[in-house]
């Protein structure tokens, strides 16, 4: 096995790892600042998706369609925010979650009757189309390491903007108090209808980007979104820094379990059997990182007080 | 009688009453909707006694419903086949018989429910909402990546199992199994919740340092409640898989744990017949809306939102009132 390979799956590893960062951070700031699980969270990127990828389609650029995707998923946001998410605040988890699954039940029809039962799909801009080389020989996809320099200046950004801006000043103060904030005459309902816009628009902004590398269509979104919760867990839910750290690792122990695991397993069982073996142990992998996890932190490696 | 015990009986008499007309007309469509409705009713009585009666938001009850439907198929592939389970130490082969799936699909649950139950019950509220749900998913992504069970195409039961004086393959038949299933655990959950053992998980709910002061610790009576309620659910998935003559990953997937958390909160959270009300409504409305417009999800979604915004006592609650204790 070459460096070279090694390298190339630590690549897609992180890059995975960045997009689960960009939903984990819309999820664990709506956690953190307004207490609400939103499940619908993975149908604002499939929302994203299918905005970029349509308007990519009609007008023949993909960088209108990414901005026309993270403006679209950033409205429906807003939209169900003002319509629904805000009477849930005061909720228990259980209406939250019963409210929020009726949310994907219709997004996922609305998507349908927009834009027709098939999937849609999006080509990688012609300027990132190539291959980056990489030491040691091969190449490597030009677009994902494009993926991974729009997730970290995601989060770069996302720092600043929690910890040098008045609207991030807000967002914290609202994490430790929000009657106080209220009272300091902040208006609490503009401050959370603008968070849950943020966290929906970087998940649209992933979904637009996830959008060039697989098949645009109806249920992406809750594969990601469950991803997403496991990396919220690990990471402490409420934490940006601990959605980022979480996502890293869930991205690389997915990949690399995926790609050496069944190889593992080929060193002393039957080729067959250690495909299969290996393949449901890597299926697995990420929840037994979870469970490990939180056997030692059970609220997390970055546990916000709340 | 008070009210609810009223509406309660007309529950039970209306399951019973329908596939038996539909049945004298003929009608083994409507019979099989009327089984579906009775099993998963009984998954939802499981889920409605950890949820309601526990207060653990379990959003990964589709494990064991999964489970007892594994159970069902893979029983019944050996015994097709004639090849055994396991060969050593000893043998065990499949089963045609339904009690002995039954028997079987109970403890799997049962043990699957104490592994997760021990490991998600040391966390509480959303985490233990997330936990329950990674482990079903764990569990989903085994039996996909099984290919000797099918894996994602899951597995056809050819022959259903058969049980003693009985004919298991008339509907009718089968449809009163699964009505007198449900009715039993119904009984025990009434039964269980008046106990000495549901007041102490009650108190768990409400306030769990008050019950540790009582000298009663609270994880123990969690977790067997978990059992409990993992095992009628499995017991359900069991009779699921048998109904369709099929059972895949799907019956494990999160959507089906979402669903079951539906029948219960659409019938009313923690009380008796809140998921009997709440399943009969939704297959109901499936059948009905799913026949009438592809759209039916969006029908669905829109009624459920409505429910959670502005019903909050389910069915039961808007038919018998509030419950006593609330």
């Amino acid at each position: 096995m070459s460096a070279a390979f090694l390298i190339e799956q630590l690549l897609n590893g992180v890059q995975l790892g960045v997009m689960l960062f960009l939903m984990a951070a819309g999820l664990t700031l709506v956690f953190g600042v307004m207490g609400l699980i939103n499940l619908a969270h993975g149908s604002l990127y499939m929302t994203g998706a299918f905005f970029c990828a349509w308007i990519a389609g009609e007008t023949g650029s993909f960088w209108l369609g990414l901005a026309g995707g993270l403006v679209a998923a950033a409205a429906a946001g807003a939209l169900i925010e003002i319509l629904v998410i805000r009477r849930l605040y005061d909720r228990d988890h259980l209406d939250q979650v019963l409210a929020t699954f009726a949310l994907i039940l219709i997004f996922s029809e609305l998507m349908r009757l927009i834009f027709g039962d098939r999937p849609l799909y999006l080509d990688i801009p012609g300027l990132l189309s190539g291959a980056v080389p990489l030491p040691g020989g091969g190449g490597y996809p030009a677009y994902r390491l494009a993926i991974i320099g729009v997730g970290l200046a995601a989060a770069v950004g996302l720092y600043l903007l929690i910890a040098r801006t008045r609207l991030g000043m807000r967002i914290r103060a609202g994490e430790s108090d929000r009657e106080m904030i209220g009272a300091l005459g902040v208006d609490i309902r503009t401050l959370y209808t603008a968070v849950f816009a943020l966290g929906a628009g970087l998940a649209g902004l992933a979904g637009g980007l996830v959008g060039a590398l697989q098949s645009v269509q109806v249920g992406m979104g809750e594969p990601v979104l469950i991803l997403a919760f496991v990396v919220i867990i690990i990471g402490g839910i409420g934490s940006v820094k601990g959605a980022l750290v979480g996502a890293v690792l869930v991205g690389v122990t997915d990949t690399l379990g995926r790609v050496f695991l069944p190889q593992f397993f080929g060193l002393f069982l039957p080729a067959s059997e250690a495909t299969s073996v290996g393949a449901s142990l890597a299926a697995m992998a990420i929840y037994l990182l979870m469970a490990g996890v939180l056997a030692f932190r059970p609220r997390g490696l970055f546990p916000v007080d709340v | 009688m008070s009210r609810e015990a009223l509406v309660n009986a007309l529950l039970a008499l209306a399951l019973l009453g329908a596939p038996l007309i539909a049945a004298a007309q003929d009608e083994p469509f409507y019979v099989a909707l009327a089984s579906r409705v009775a099993i998963l009713a009984l998954a939802g009585v499981g889920l409605n006694f950890a949820l309601g009666t526990g207060g653990m938001v379990s959003f990964g009850h589709a494990a064991f419903f999964g489970l007892g439907g594994y159970v069902a198929g893979v029983a019944a592939l050996h015994a097709f086949e004639g090849s055994p389970f396991f060969a050593w130490p000893f043998e065990i082969g499949g089963s045609e018989s339904m009690v002995v799936i039954w028997l079987v699909a109970l403890a799997v649950s049962a043990l699957a429910a104490l592994a997760i139950g021990a490991g998600s019950l040391r966390t509480s509220g959303v985490y233990f909402i997330m936990i329950t749900l990674a482990f079903a998913q764990m569990i989903y992504y085994l039996a996909v990546s099984l290919p000797a069970y099918g894996g994602e195409d899951g597995l056809s039961i050819y022959i259903r199992s058969t049980l003693p004086l009985v004919d298991s393959d008339d509907p009718l038949t089968f449809f009163l199994v699964c009505y007198a299933l449900l009715l039993l655990a119904l009984f025990l959950v009434h039964r269980l919740v008046d106990s000495r053992f549901g007041a102490a998980l009650q108190c768990a709910r409400m306030n769990p340092l008050r019950l540790a002061t009582l000298g009663i610790a609270p994880f123990p009576v969690k977790l067997a409640a978990f059992t409990f309620s993992a095992m009628l659910t499995g017991l359900a998935g069991a009779l699921y898989a048998e109904l369709n003559g099929f059972v895949s990953p799907a019956m494990l997937s999160w959507h089906r744990s979402g669903e079951i958390i539906v029948f219960v909160i659409l019938g009313g959270v923690g009380r008796l017949f809140g998921p009997v009300a709440g399943a009969a409504l939704f297959i109901l409305l499936e059948a009905f809306v799913g026949g009438w417009t592809d759209r039916w999800q969006l029908v669905l979604g829109g009624i459920l939102l409505a429910v959670v915004l502005f019903a909050r006592g389910g069915v039961i609650g808007l038919l018998a009132g509030k419950a006593r204790h609330d």
